[in-house]
């Protein structure tokens, strides 16, 4: 057994339950995990009228001791992804393998045990946290809820935690209002430290937070990842922090991953449309760059997970796509002539020094059509 | 002469607690039809600055002067102010529904704030909406002038707002965190659209942000705001290759992929003060690594450094100790070795004293 207080599942004895040795496979292996909600309508008898695809087939793995950034525009799944992974929602199907063992249909009473493994930290430090409990019952919650330690053992142990994240422990009987935002988030990650997780899957932890502010709990997550030997799955919108924190990044479109590989990898030869649309979208704070880059400009908006486009789903959308596109869906593979790690979901991959066009007309040519056409607008009226 | 020329201007807010001292004494300029990028962190000021020139703070205590094409702006009462707001100078706001009304649609809207200002038939407005929500890519405009803003999705919405902000044609136009909560590639779209705009209108901007990468790739001149007051302000290359405020060196310093950030981020100690007390001298010296005696006691000018033409910046450093590499650091370094007395080290003993590992002590 991967933990030695693995649950005994008398009603079945699944062979995976069964751990490999620990070197032998990835801590987290996701495969095919599906996720749809229901839409329902009526008010006495809800009938299911269509559902929300909100993740759709994401395959991948998390190996041991590495940090996975996840990159992908509102709405694309990437939340209700780090939910399935840590099985805080169940699976519509697929399977998700957590240090060997199986998680992806286990009860909530059998989770316990690997709940105690996997941990979030949210983005919201301040949503996430209950402002009328102290902050020392706060991160002490996990040692409470799994019985594990109490009263002034409880205590001890939530002051260490609070000096590991860079909080001063006098401050344990503090309200969260008391705290900044970049304290709050301190208080979140010492809450998801109390168990000694192996992976923490961070869902944009320091998107709320000033630039300052920011960097010091960037840097704190990469110092507790080598004193603690973590495994961390990254969420974050902004490109340059998760290509600052990850080994590897994922890339997500409308429930599916379009590109996965190593971070420097992905971002110096991006083979997606999507992909390399959305880096040349970033804006580095630095202006030679900023402005020297070729800004593939997207047009329209990522259309419903709730109907999909067929085929390739960024056809809508992509400025290579040819008419298969929307027939046949392109398989998540190794690309010639890239590395073994590189995959990517597409029928026209770009080539390395390719330029994208955007899809639709410049604006520019309507600002001017407008600008000629309404003199009206300017004259007249005005202070 | 600038379009809007800000001197001295001071805000502050009385409350329960004390008063807030939100803008204090800032001044700068917009020059015809150019980019300013003002960024600064969370409560630095930069929304509070923006609104009390258009007259949108009540309640404000305002001094100062912010002159607008030879009008004086906070001189003006409440009527003057609007007729101002809309036709001359726009505002659009992080939050697009804080400018579009939930209830009507948003044709209907963009038409009454086309007719509030010039007299127009109704007819000839909405075809001007119509002009205007194709004009800002909204796909299938005819249809989408009789959607509410609910129906549209955030994108969608902010680019609503944009329309209706560019219906007069303004001559400035005031953008607070225009694309905070939107996506890289929405956020492309939207600064490609308003960059478009800009250059066929002739339109001058205000970009307000705490994105320092938006501000890299957008803006003419850039103001750093810290506490309420200017740090430091210079054309956009002299901000990220030649900083003279240890403030802007810090934010630098701290963003990955940023002009003279390496492997390891070096956040900026601590977190921004309260603007009910702020700091005596420089209000950055208790997280700067600079800080003298001289910053503790006296408040710096702001005035001119050597970085490049019009740079200013308010800190007590000598004028060509400039730029983001780790001589220019040295350098500071060296400067202030011989000046730290004891203010300084009455600072150092606050601090340890306070919190062995507090957030000050870990950075
Ligand atoms: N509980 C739910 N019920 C119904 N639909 C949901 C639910 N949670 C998420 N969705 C939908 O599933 C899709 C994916 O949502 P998700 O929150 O995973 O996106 P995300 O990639 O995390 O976006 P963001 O960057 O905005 O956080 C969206 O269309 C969302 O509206
Ligand atoms: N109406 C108000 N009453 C009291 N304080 C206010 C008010 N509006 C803003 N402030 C305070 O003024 C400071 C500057 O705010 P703001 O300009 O909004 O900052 P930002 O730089 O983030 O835009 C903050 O401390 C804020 O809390
Ligand atoms: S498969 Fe076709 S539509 Fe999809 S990304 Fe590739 S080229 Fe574009
Ligand atoms: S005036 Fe002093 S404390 Fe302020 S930024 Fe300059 S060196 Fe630092
Ligand atoms: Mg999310
Ligand atoms: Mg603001």
């Amino acid at each position: 057994m991967a933990d030695t207080a693995a649950p005994v599942n008398p009603a079945s004895d699944e062979p995976s339950l069964v751990a490999a040795p620990a070197e032998d496979h990835p801590l987290l292996r996701v495969e095919n995990v599906v996720k749809h909600f229901p839409i329902k309508r009526g008010i006495f008898f809800k009938r299911q009228i269509g559902s929300v695809q909100a993740v759709e087939g994401v395959s991948l793995e998390v190996r041991r001791g590495e940090t996975l950034g996840l990159v992908g525009e509102t709405g694309c799944g990437k939340s209700t992804l780090a939910r399935c992974i840590t099985r805080l929602y169940p699976l519509t199907s697929g399977q998700v393998i957590f240090d060997g063992a199986d998680i992806s249909r286990l009860s909530a009473r059998q989770l316990r045990t690997y709940r105690r493994r996997m941990q979030m930290i949210f983005q919201d430090p301040f949503g996430s946290l209950n402002p009328r409990r102290r902050v020392g019952s706060i991160i002490g919650d996990p040692l409470a809820i799994h019985g594990i330690a109490d009263g002034g053992e409880r205590k001890r142990r939530v002051q260490e935690l609070m000096e590991v994240v860079g909080l001063n422990p006098e401050h344990y009987n503090r309200f969260p209002s008391e705290f900044s935002g970049g304290q709050r988030q301190r208080i979140g990650v010492a809450r998801a430290l109390a168990l000694r997780p192996s992976l923490i899957v961070c869902d944009e932890p320091v998107s709320a937070l000033d630039v300052s502010v920011q960097a010091q709990i960037i840097n704190l997550l990469e110092d507790l990842q080598g004193e603690f030997n973590l495994t961390y799955v990254f969420i974050a919108h902004d490109l340059a922090v998760v290509e600052h924190v990850s080994d590897r990044v994922a890339v997500m479109y409308l429930g599916k991953i379009v590109e996965l590989a190593e971070t420097a990898e992905l971002f110096g030869s991006p083979r997606h449309p999507y992909t390399a649309a959305l880096l040349s979208a970033s804006m580095v704070a630095d202006p030679e760059k900023a402005r020297s880059s070729h800004r593939v400009v997207l047009y329209g908006d990522v259309p419903s997970p709730i109907n999909p486009p067929s085929g390739c789903r960024f056809h809508t959308r992509c400025p290579k796509a040819q008419p298969i596109c929307s027939v046949d869906e392109p398989p998540l593979r190794v690309q010639a002539g890239d590395p073994a790690g590189h995959v990517t979901a597409c029928h026209f991959p770009v080539a390395p020094g390719e330029q994208l066009v955007g899809a639709a007309p410049p604006i520019s040519a309507t600002a001017t059509a407008f600008a000629a056409a309404s003199p009206d607008i300017s004259e007249g009226g005005g202070a | 002469m600038s379009l809007l020329s800000v001197r001295d201007l001071t805000v502050s807010f009385p409350t329960s607690d004390g008063v807030v001292r939100a803008v204090r004494g800032l001044s700068f300029d917009v020059e015809a039809g150019q980019t300013l990028g003002i960024v600064g962190e969370t409560g630095s000021g930069k929304s509070v600055s923006a609104l009390s020139l258009l007259g949108l703070n009540p309640g404000a205590d305002i001094s100062g002067s912010a002159v607008f094409e030879g009008t004086e702006l906070l001189a003006l009462r409440q009527d003057q102010l609007r007729r101002v707001r809309g036709a001359e100078i726009a505002m659009i706001f992080q939050d697009p529904l804080s400018s579009l009304h939930p209830y009507y649609r948003v044709g209907w809207q963009i038409c009454e704030a086309i007719r509030t200002h010039r007299r127009t038939s109704r007819a000839e407005a909405m075809r001007q909406a119509v002009e205007l929500l194709r004009m800002v890519s909204i796909p299938q405009p005819e249809r989408r002038v009789s959607a509410f803003p609910h129906e549209l999705s955030g994108g969608m919405r902010q680019r609503a707002m944009i329309a209706m902000a560019l219906a007069l044609r303004p001559k400035l136009l005031i953008a607070d965190e225009p694309t905070t909560a939107l996506d890289a590639t929405v956020q492309a779209q939207l600064m490609e659209l308003l960059g478009g705009m800009q250059r066929e209108l002739g339109m001058a901007m205000i970009v307000i942000t705490h994105d320092l990468g938006l501000v890299a790739t957008v803006a003419d001149s850039v103001l750093v705001m810290y506490a309420g007051r200017g740090a430091e302000r210079a054309d956009y290359r002299t901000i990220f290759r030649s900083p003279h405020h240890p403030y802007t060196r810090g934010l630098l310093a701290s963003i990955p992929g940023a002009a003279g950030s390496g492997g390891r981020l070096v956040p900026i100690v601590g977190q921004p003060p309260s603007l009910i007390r702020i700091p005596s001298g420089c209000a950055f010296h208790p997280r700067c690594p600079f800080a003298m005696d001289v910053c503790v006691r006296d408040q710096p000018p702001f005035v001119p450094v050597s970085g490049g033409e019009g740079h200013l910046s308010a800190c007590w450093l000598p004028p060509d100790a400039v730029g983001v590499d780790a001589a220019a650091d040295v350098a500071r370094q060296r400067y202030v070795e011989g000046r730290r007395g004891p203010a300084i080290a009455r600072l150092r003993a606050a601090v340890a004293g306070a919190r062995p590992g507090g957030a000050v002590a870990h950075g």
